[in-house]
């Protein structure tokens, strides 16, 4: 056995560690590691700022992960809106392994800022935020495929930022729900990127979350999933955001709000709302103290949402009655 | 019994629990697994903190290895106060200082089996890491130098586990290939050299490559895990070596 340098032990304790030599990147600390790969904070040596870098753990390198790292990169390139996280560059290591870099996020994840948000209307104007960033998405023909609170940060100004698109798939057609919301003179993801995601996620495989994961992605129909499957793990993640600290408490909702969080996770997916813009339409709706298209209301129903709605003029109004009573009461008597 | 540092000895129990089993043969296990682990550190260590003559060093390391048999020292082994290594380390401190004082080393002898160890090879690392002993200016350093020693014994003895398998899978390739990049490789290469060198495509490198190291760290994780006094050092000392909890 030949002596082991210091250098060797070096390499064999951080195997894994990426080798940035030759890269303008400088590694700094491990941030997060997934399934497909491992996220480390990095220094941009040439514009001296900090960035993620992600990259295949050397364990899982092999030619389909390195297709999936090159294909989440470039729908995060295509994907410009506030809401998701901006990629900055694509590069490959001198051990061949393939990685990018992403804007840094500071700030907390989903599960942990909800934590701090007391009110259920500023927890829903949290998750419509997330809505927004997912219908962008979907009208540029991406479904995410892994929506959970895990994946969404929230910085340290209160943006909202959707991440993880690892398991993303391209549809062959954007749905038309959502593409008259949002124009933009950016391109769709082109078809030739669409048939290498069919060969790197492959057929029937099972890829998300449970618990956030669509029935029909959890049976592995990846060729038929839509829209809808978004909508089924936006749904679970409103459950997840309108429960906020309480969510282990069993605290019921409001039953507008649990028929809404109902409808967009049925088991069937004619039975959801048809696009996102539908969703948050729903549940801005409720936000406002309007029927939802989700819940059938009762006539008391009717009459508390109605009071809560108008409850400061309904109070005026009765204490300008009650005061008018008292006065006519009192001279006439 | 294997010759130490060449092969590492495998037990199902941890070498603590192994140490206090009622199975003579077991104790005589968890003895050869220490020796292959720990001789090369504490020789070294011991070499340097005392500033002793090789014959010296050589007479104390086998001293030591000797009274950690006779005393039943490893059964006296409390997890809970600290690591296994820290504890060998304190050992060999005290029964280093305690024969130099005294002025008596003898040769141990009787009943106690001696091993075969290979001094000279321990030197010749000695002088390839051409340490200075007045280089090492405080107890601290003495204390890193012995932690990265033993690191180089234990992953010494993975590489050997991880060649034999490989020979045995008939992947020998797959260990050139490591052996090369990881190992020898003082300039870094490129996967893409690498595959030129050996005439391979690069995916094969990349999987060869991605399979060693998965069985080496394999392999370093299961002796580690073994040379740990408790479930819990082993989670710390994974942590520490390769930044991983074990599962």
């Amino acid at each position: 056995m030949k002596f082991l340098s210091d250098k060797a032990i070096e390499r064999l304790r951080g195997s894994s560690v990426p080798d940035l030599s030759g890269t303008r990147y400088a590694l700094q600390e491990l941030i997060a590691r997934g399934g497909m790969g491992v996220v480390y904070a990095a220094e941009d040596e040439r514009l001296h700022r900090r960035v993620a870098l992600k990259v295949l753990d050397t364990a899982g390198t092999n030619a389909e992960l390195t297709q999936r790292l090159i294909r989440e990169a470039r729908i995060l390139a295509q994907l410009e809106h506030p809401g998701i996280v901006p990629v900055h560059d694509v590069g490959r290591l001198p051990d061949g392994r393939v990685f990018y870099t992403m804007k840094f996020v500071e700030g907390l994840r989903l599960d942990q800022y909800v934590k701090q948000l007391d009110s259920l209307p500023q927890r829903l104007r949290l998750f419509l935020r997330i809505c927004d960033a997912v219908a962008f998405a979907h009208a540029r023909g991406v479904l995410h495929r892994d929506l959970k609170p895990a994946n969404v940060m929230v910085g340290s100004f209160g943006e909202v930022l959707v991440m993880d698109w690892g398991l993303a798939k391209i549809l062959q057609e954007p749905p038309s729900g959502d593409e008259t919301v949002f124009i933009s003179s950016q391109k769709k993801i082109s078809s030739e990127e669409e048939t290498q995601a069919t060969v790197v996620t492959g057929h029937g495989t099972v890829m998300g979350t449970p618990g956030y994961m669509s029935p029909e992605q959890e049976r592995g129909e990846t060729e038929t999933i839509d829209v809808r499957s978004d909508i089924f793990s936006l749904g679970a993640l409103l459950k997840f955001v309108a429960a906020g600290a309480q969510g282990n408490k069993g605290q019921r909702l409001p039953r507008a709000l649990q028929a809404i969080c109902e409808k967009a996770t049925a088991k069937q997916p004619e039975q959801r709302y048809g696009s996102v813009s539908e969703f948050v339409a729903d549940v801005s709706r409720h936000l406002d103290g309007l029927p939802t298209s989700a819940y059938s209301e009762n006539i008391l129903e009717k009459l508390g949402r109605f009071y809560k709605r108008h409850q400061v003029a309904i109070l005026l109004i009765t204490a300008y009655l009650v005061t008018r009573f008292l006065v006519l009461y009192f001279f006439h008597r | 019994m294997n010759a130490p540092g060449e092969s590492f000895p495998v037990t199902r129990l941890s070498v603590v629990a192994a140490a206090r089993s009622n199975d003579a043969a077991e104790r005589s296990l968890a003895l050869e697994i220490l020796f292959a682990a720990y001789w090369k550190p504490i020789y070294k260590y011991l070499r340097l903190k005392y500033a002793q003559e090789p014959p010296d060093a050589q007479d104390l390391t086998q001293g030591f290895f000797a009274e950690l048999l006779e005393r039943g020292l490893l059964a006296k082994f409390d997890p809970t106060k600290s690591r296994l290594r820290t504890y060998l380390r304190l050992c060999a401190d005290s029964f280093a200082l305690n024969e130099i004082k005294a002025a008596s080393r003898k040769k141990r002898g009787g009943d106690v089996t001696h091993v075969a160890l290979d001094f000279s090879v321990a030197e010749e690392e000695l002088r390839m890491q051409a340490i200075d002993p007045a280089s090492i200016p405080s107890p601290e350093s003495l204390e890193e130098f012995f932690e990265k020693e033993w690191i180089r014994s234990l992953f010494s003895s993975a590489i050997a586990e991880l060649r034999k398998l490989c020979e045995v899978r008939g992947k020998q390739k797959a260990f050139s290939l490591f052996e090369a990049y990881d190992l020898e490789g003082e300039q870094q290469l490129s996967y893409a050299d690498l595959a030129a060198q050996h005439g391979l495509p690069v995916t094969d490198v990349n999987n060869q490559m991605a399979w060693a190291r998965r069985e080496f760290r394999r392999i370093a994780m299961e002796q580690l895990h073994t040379l740990c006094g408790s479930e819990e050092e082993f989670a710390r000392e994974a942590n520490a070596l390769f930044g991983e909890t074990p599962k």
